[in-house]
C-alpha cells in the first residue's frame, strides 16, 4: 500500500501571526514538503492544479520535474490535473516528458475542477464539465497508446496524423487515477478504463465516500478488469497530530476555525465527528485511518492533506516527521494484515512494464 | 400517507407553527374523509404528520453552505421532505418576502437533492403582522415552489394577526387543505416521481462516449 501527501497549494495567512507567505515562499515550501515526504519514507507527493489566487500551483509538471531531480524514490502525482480545461494533447506531452525525466516515478489524477470561472478563462463551458472530462480523457488515452492519432471530437480542433512526443517511457503510459467527490459518472469512467478511483474523503461524510467506491468497484468488475475487491482505490485524509491529543487540538483549532473551505462553519469537534478529519495523537490517527478500510475495503493509496490553512512550514515538517516515524510504519503493518493475496498494489511504472512485457510474450506465443 | 410541515416560525409558541398545525390537521382530516367514502369501509390509516421546525436546524442549515453536506439532523429532515407525499410550508413574512431561514432550508435541500420537490403537492402559507403582506404568497412563495417544480395548490393561506380573531381563516384553511389532500390522493401525473438515485442508474460509459462522437 502507498502512503503520501497531497497539497492544495493555497497561500493562506497564518491566523496565529497574521503573516501571509509570499508566492515564492509557498512554492519553495511545497518543494521542501515533497523532499521531506521522501526523507520520512512516504511514497507519493501530489500537487493540486489551480488557476486563481490564492493558489500557486498552476504548472504541476514544472514543479514535479524540479522535485524529480531532487528525489530518488518518491512517486510524483497530481491532485488533480484538470482534464476539463487543459488541452489533452498538452497533458499527454507534459506528463510523458516528466515520466522520462523522473524515470517512471509519475502518475496523475484527473479532476474536473470546481472553480466556475476557470472554464471560460480557458475557453470552455462549465455545463459541459462531465462531457469535457469524458472526451478529453478518451483522447489522452489514445495519444499515449497510439503512435499516430487521427481524431475528431466536439470540444477540440481535430487531429490528423498527430504523434504526441515524447512517447511514454518504455511504451507504458503513466497510471491514471480519476478523482471525484460526488459524481458517479466519474467512478463509472474510472471503472470503464480499469484506472484508479480516488475519493478525497475530506469534506464529505464516510457513507457518501462508501457509495462512490462501491459503485466504482462494482463497475470495475462489470468491465472485466478483475473482481470488485481488485479495483484500485485511493483515499484522502486530513490529520493534525501532536504526541498529546489535547496539544494537537489546542494548536490546530485557530487554523481550523478560519480555514478556507470549511472555516467559520461547524466546530472542530463536530467536523471531526462527521468527516474523516482527525486531530489528536498519532495513535488516534492510526485508529481513524485503519477504520477507512471498513467502508472502502482493502485499498491501494492513502494521501494526507498536511500543508494548508496557513500552517507554517516548520509545523508541517514536524507533522511529516510524526507521520513517517510513528503513523505510516504501523499503518503499513496493520493494513497488510488479513489483506487477501489477490488484492493488487497500486500500479507503478515497473509493475505496468512487467505486465506489458508478459502480455507481449504471451502474444508472441499465441 | 406522509405529510410533512416545514415551519419557519422563530418564537415559541409561534403563530407560524400554529398555522402549520391547523393546516396539517385539516389536510389529514380531508385525506381520511376522502379515503373512507362508505360507512362500512375499514378505518383508513391516519396520515403520518411530521413537523420540521427550521429554528432547531438553523445552525445545521448554515453549516451546509460552509461544508457542502448536511449534518445528521438536517439530513434526516431532508429525507422526510423528499419522501413526503405532500408538503405544507409556512413562513413568517420578513422584509416583504419569506424569511431567509426558510429560503436557506430549500437552497440547502436543492444542493443535496435537486429533485426533492419535483411533482410534489405543496401547500404554501405565511403569517404576518398585518394583512398588507398577503400577496407574499403569490409574489414570493408561489414562484419559488414553481421553480422547484412542485405542484402548488391553488389556495394559499395567509394569516395576519387580526385573522386569528376574525371569520374566514377557517374556511381558507379547509379549502387549501382539501385541495392538498386531493392532490396527495390524486392522479399519478401529479404524484411525486420515485426519487431517482444516480448511484443505481448509471449511464453505461459507452453510451456517454457515443453521445460525444461527431454526429452523435
Amino acid at each position: 500500500m502507498q502512503f503520501g501527501i497531497f497539497s492544495v497549494g493555497d497561500v493562506t495567512p497564518d491566523p496565529t501571526t497574521g503573516r501571509t507567505p509570499t508566492e515564492r515562499e509557498r512554492i519553495k515550501a511545497m518543494v521542501a514538503i515533497a523532499l521531506k515526504a521522501e526523507e520520512v519514507g512516504l511514497d507519493v507527493f501530489a500537487t493540486g492544479e489551480h488557476h486563481n489566487p490564492p493558489f500557486v500551483p498552476s504548472s504541476p509538471t514544472t514543479m514535479l520535474g524540479y522535485i524529480a531531480a531532487r528525489t530518488e524514490r518518491l512517486i510524483l502525482s497530481t491532485s488533480t490535473t484538470l482534464i476539463t480545461t487543459n488541452d489533452p494533447v498538452k497533458i499527454a506531452e507534459d506528463f510523458a516528458m516528466l515520466q522520462h525525466l523522473a524515470d517512471g516515478r509519475v502518475d496523475l489524477m484527473m479532476g474536473r475542477g470546481n472553480t466556475g470561472p476557470v472554464y471560460p478563462w480557458f475557453g470552455q463551458d462549465i455545463r459541459q464539465g462531465i462531457n469535457l472530462a469524458i472526451e478529453n480523457y478518451a483522447l489522452l488515452h489514445r495519444l499515449w497508446r497510439e503512435d499516430v492519432v487521427n481524431w475528431e471530437g466536439k470540444f477540440r480542433t481535430p487531429l490528423q496524423g498527430f504523434t504526441a512526443t515524447p512517447r511514454p517511457l518504455d511504451g507504458v503510459p503513466p497510471f491514471v487515477w480519476h478523482g471525484s467527490i460526488r459524481s458517479p459518472e466519474i467512478a463509472e469512467q474510472a471503472a470503464y478504463y480499469g484506472d484508479g478511483f480516488f475519493h478525497n474523503n475530506i469534506f464529505w461524510p464516510a457513507d457518501h465516500t462508501k457509495r462512490m467506491i462501491e459503485l466504482y468497484r462494482a463497475r470495475y468488475a462489470h468491465y472485466g478488469h478483475g473482481t470488485p475487491e481488485q479495483a484500485i482505490v485511493g483515499l484522502g485524509g486530513q490529520v493534525f497530530m501532536r504526541k498529546n491529543s489535547q496539544d494537537a487540538v489546542r494548536e490546530f483549532r485557530p487554523y481550523f476555525d478560519v480555514a478556507p473551505v470549511y472555516g467559520h462553519g461547524p466546530s472542530l469537534e463536530e467536523f471531526t465527528e462527521q468527516t474523516p478529519l482527525t486531530v489528536g495523537s498519532p495513535q488516534q490517527v492510526i485508529d481513524k485511518t485503519l477504520s477507512f478500510r471498513e467502508y472502502a475495503g482493502d485499498y491501494q493509496r492513502q494521501l494526507f492533506l498536511m500543508d494548508h490553512a496557513g500552517l507554517p512550514l516548520k509545523t508541517v515538517l514536524e507533522q511529516l516527521d510524526l507521520l513517517g516515524e510513528e503513523v505510516v510504519p504501523v499503518l503499513r503493518k496493520e493494513f497488510a494484515k488479513d489483506r487477501p493475496a489477490d488484492v493488487p498494489d497500486a500500479p507503478t511504472h515497473s509493475s505496468l512494464l512487467a505486465t506489458a512485457k508478459r502480455a507481449e510474450k504471451e502474444g508472441a506465443r499465441a | 400517507m406522509r405529510l410533512v410541515v416545514v415551519s419557519a416560525g422563530l418564537s415559541v409558541p409561534s403563530s407560524t407553527r400554529l398555522l402549520g398545525d391547523r393546516l396539517a390537521a385539516a389536510a389529514a382530516a380531508a385525506a381520511a374523509a376522502a379515503a373512507a367514502p362508505a360507512a362500512t369501509a375499514p378505518e383508513p390509516a391516519p396520515a403520518d404528520v411530521r413537523v420540521i421546525e427550521l429554528r432547531d436546524l438553523a445552525v445545521e442549515i448554515a453549516h451546509t453552505f460552509t461544508n457542502g453536506f448536511p449534518a445528521p439532523a438536517l439530513a434526516d429532515a431532508f429525507d422526510a421532505v423528499s419522501g413526503a407525499d405532500g408538503l405544507i410550508v409556512v413562513t413568517p413574512v420578513f422584509s416583504a418576502s419569506y424569511s431567509g431561514l426558510f429560503k436557506s432550508f430549500f437552497d440547502a435541500l436543492g444542493v443535496t437533492d435537486p429533485d426533492a420537490l419535483t411533482g410534489k403537492p405543496v401547500l404554501i402559507a405565511a403569517t404576518g403582522g398585518t394583512a398588507r403582506h398577503s400577496l407574499v404568497l403569490d409574489h414570493a412563495l408561489r414562484p419559488l415552489f414553481s421553480y422547484l417544480k412542485a405542484v402548488v395548490v391553488p389556495t394559499g393561506v395567509y394569516a395576519a394577526s387580526e385573522d386569528w380573531g376574525a371569520e374566514g381563516l377557517d374556511g381558507r384553511i379547509e379549502r387549501a387543505a382539501g385541495e392538498l389532500a386531493a392532490l396527495m390522493a390524486g392522479s399519478p401525473t401529479v404524484r411525486p416521481a420515485p426519487r431517482r438515485d444516480s448511484f443505481e442508474e448509471v449511464v453505461p460509459f459507452e453510451q456517454r462516449l457515443a453521445a460525444l462522437r461527431p454526429g452523435g
